[in-house]
């Protein structure tokens, strides 16, 4: 079967004056359908860049990216426009939510690029919001939610288009230790569901929850290793000390 | 609430576009109505050419029109319907232990047909008064509120220059002319009693005539010229010694003018509109940088280039089109205000708020287009990373 991603000598260099950086220096890589790959590495080790070009947000200047068979490196801005909307769900570190909409309204924001009535755009995104957990919270504003609840809406937007990869960029970043493992969890089973999720993350915590680790050095993959016994969010979770509405009981 | 600041430049420059073509527009139509209230076919014949000394001949200073030229163009020129000569003096006239100074002026009976003035009480004179220069005589209603006052002065006796007159009419109201003068201030008499009895002269001051249409007023106009060219003996190449002015000459010249005022008027506020498109491009460029966070999880999640740009156009255009209706809004109720309390004649006109309307509307295109563009080039990644 072919890999549902294949990276072949990705090449990407910035012109930043007269100085050229060279993000990335020839990356080899695939993944198959339905696994959980977390990307490592400090920053300014090409991750980010890596993670841009997944996404189509961004082309490489030499080598080819490969998505379902597809080369999308010879892609224009539109053509790639059209992958995002269909192919890729991003999750982001600051949730990147619409601030002055609804929960549902944000879920049904790539549906808006392709073209769908709003009768079914509304049930899509209610389907998400079911997915993550959060049905009943669609007509709530971002500010009226939690961290962990906001990010759970990105995923569900991320989810809406019933994508071919989950792109997550440090989604546990700004939460705090035991919502950071609930959206891992959630991660769990969608990925058990089927759905294919990169996540770039620089503590080994949390790429341990993935099934597979690359770690990129200077524009290079260092390391790519399958992990052996993933940790398991929901057995984490009952581990964690009790917070202090459960204490009370 | 900054969408209200933004719109207030569209509202107030549409406002003031309709304000004052308005104004612009009413005062046209005022003169128009002056003008055409003269007489609407009315040529006026002077003796001396236009290109000497002009055509406001003082008494007896020109006198190479005859009474005689006036009967011949009434009898030779088929497209002139009425012909009158005028001959014309100022008197002090006494009625009582009232008096007033005014114009006295002589015609032949056709004055109220080329003048279109018809009388409030009495009768005019006929051609009998002017055969035998009867003292008879009709006034204008200035004349009356004066000389009369309260009364019906029909039958009633006036002096002019000593001389008693007997009023046998008088002429109702026309107001002022386009040119500041009070018409109702006068007095009309047979232009032989004039000549013979008040003022001692056998001249004519010019001619006035009235067309049968409107349409044939330059006809008129060359059988007038030739039949005097013949009477006056005037060959080829000379200049001729009388002048010809059409009401149409008149009114164009007027109308050019007042054209030319709400052109102006139109101008400046059009400027103030521009000012409006300004300030909405702004805005547009301010809430572009705003939301570019917003921008880049659009363009992350799928949207085009152009999804971005029309998102952004479509908001720019149901801003400056808001502003519009409320500016066109804006703008009816200052007219009227402005009409109501500075008693200018303002009209406003259906095509003026439809093109006020369109113009926001392109002005909201226009000027939206700029930021719009910006925000559908920016670069999905800077602007995700933007704080």
């Amino acid at each position: 079967m072919s890999p549902l991603l294949a990276a072949e000598h990705l090449i990407k260099i910035y012109q930043l004056g007269d100085y050229e950086i060279h993000a990335l220096r020839g990356i080899n890589f695939s993944i198959e359908k339905g696994e959980f790959v977390a990307v490592m590495g400090p920053s300014g080790s090409g991750k980010t860049t890596f993670m841009n070009i997944l996404g189509c947000l961004d082309r490489p200047t030499k080598g080819r990216y490969l998505l379902e068979g597809n080369d999308i490196s010879a892609l224009d801005r539109n053509g790639l426009a059209r992958i995002r909307s269909q192919k890729i769900g991003f999750v982001f570190q600051s949730f990147n939510l619409l601030a002055r909409t609804t929960a549902l309204e944000n879920v049904e924001l790539p549906l808006l690029y392709n073209s769908n009535s709003p009768k079914e755009k509304v049930k899509r995104a209610q389907e998400a919001l079911d997915r993550v957990g959060l049905a009943e919270r669609g007509s709530s504003y971002p500010n009226q939610l939690s961290g962990g609840q906001q990010q759970r809406v990105a995923i569900a937007r991320a989810l809406v288009n019933d994508p071919a990869i989950i792109l997550a960029d440090e989604p546990t970043g700004n939460l705090d230790t035991r919502t950071s493992i609930e959206v891992l969890e959630l991660f769990q089973s969608l990925n058990e569901n089927g759905i294919t999720i990169i996540l770039i993350t620089h503590e080994q915590d949390i790429a341990a929850y993935a099934k597979r680790n690359i770690t990129f050095r200077d524009g290079r993959i260092v390391k790519d290793e399958i992990v052996s016994v993933p940790k398991k969010a929901k057995a984490e979770l009952l581990a964690l000390p009790p917070t202090e509405e459960e204490e009370e009981i | 609430m900054r969408s209200s600041l933004t719109m207030l430049g569209i509202i107030i420059g549409v406002a003031a576009v309709i304000a004052m073509v308005g104004i612009g527009e009413g005062a046209k139509r005022m003169v128009n109505a002056q003008i055409a209230s003269l007489g609407e076919n009315l040529l006026n014949i002077f003796p001396g050419s236009q290109f000497s000394g002009g055509f406001r001949a003082g008494a007896g200073t020109v006198t190479t029109l005859k009474e005689e030229d006036a009967q011949a163009i009434k009898g030779n020129c088929p497209t002139i319907q009425r012909v009158s000569p005028v001959v014309r003096t100022g008197a002090q006239m006494v009625a009582g232990n009232l008096n007033w100074g005014t114009s006295v002026e002589g015609y032949s009976p056709d004055f109220i047909y080329i003048r279109s003035w018809p009388l409030s009480s009495g009768t005019f004179f006929t051609e009998q008064d002017v055969k035998g220069a009867t003292k008879v005589c009709v006034l204008g209603k200035t004349v009356v509120d004066n000389l009369f006052p309260g009364q019906d002065p029909v039958g009633e006796i006036v002096r002019i220059k000593k001389l008693p007159f007997r009023v046998i009419g008088v002429l109702s109201a026309k107001g002022q002319n386009a040119f500041g003068r009070d018409q109702d201030d006068i007095v009309v008499v047979p232009y032989t009693t004039l000549q013979k009895k008040i003022a001692g002269v056998t001249y004519i001051n010019y001619i006035i005539a009235s067309a049968v249409d409107r349409s044939q007023i330059d006809l008129a106009t060359r059988q007038i010229t030739d039949l005097l060219h013949q009477r006056h003996r005037i060959l080829p190449g000379q200049d001729d010694d009388f002048t010809i002015r059409s009401q149409l000459d008149i009114a164009t010249a007027a109308s050019s003018t007042s054209n030319i005022m709400s052109v102006l008027l139109g101008v400046i506020a059009s400027v103030s509109l521009l000012v409006g498109g300004i300030g909405i491009m702004n805005i547009m460029l301010v809430s572009v940088t705003e939301r570019t966070r917003e921008i880049g999880i659009r363009i992350a999640v799928g949207a085009k280039g152009r999804d971005i740009l029309i998102q952004f156009l479509v908001e720019s255009i149901v801003l400056s089109l808001m502003g519009g209706i409320s500016g066109i809004f804006l703008g009816i109720v200052s007219s009227k205000l402005i009409s109501a309390i500075l008693h200018w004649p303002i009209f406003t006109s259906a095509p003026a708020v439809a093109l006020s309307f369109f113009f926001a509307g392109f002005v909201g295109v226009f000027f939206g287009f700029y930021p719009a563009r910006k925000a559908s080039r920016l670069d999905p990644i800077e602007a995700l990373r933007y704080e």
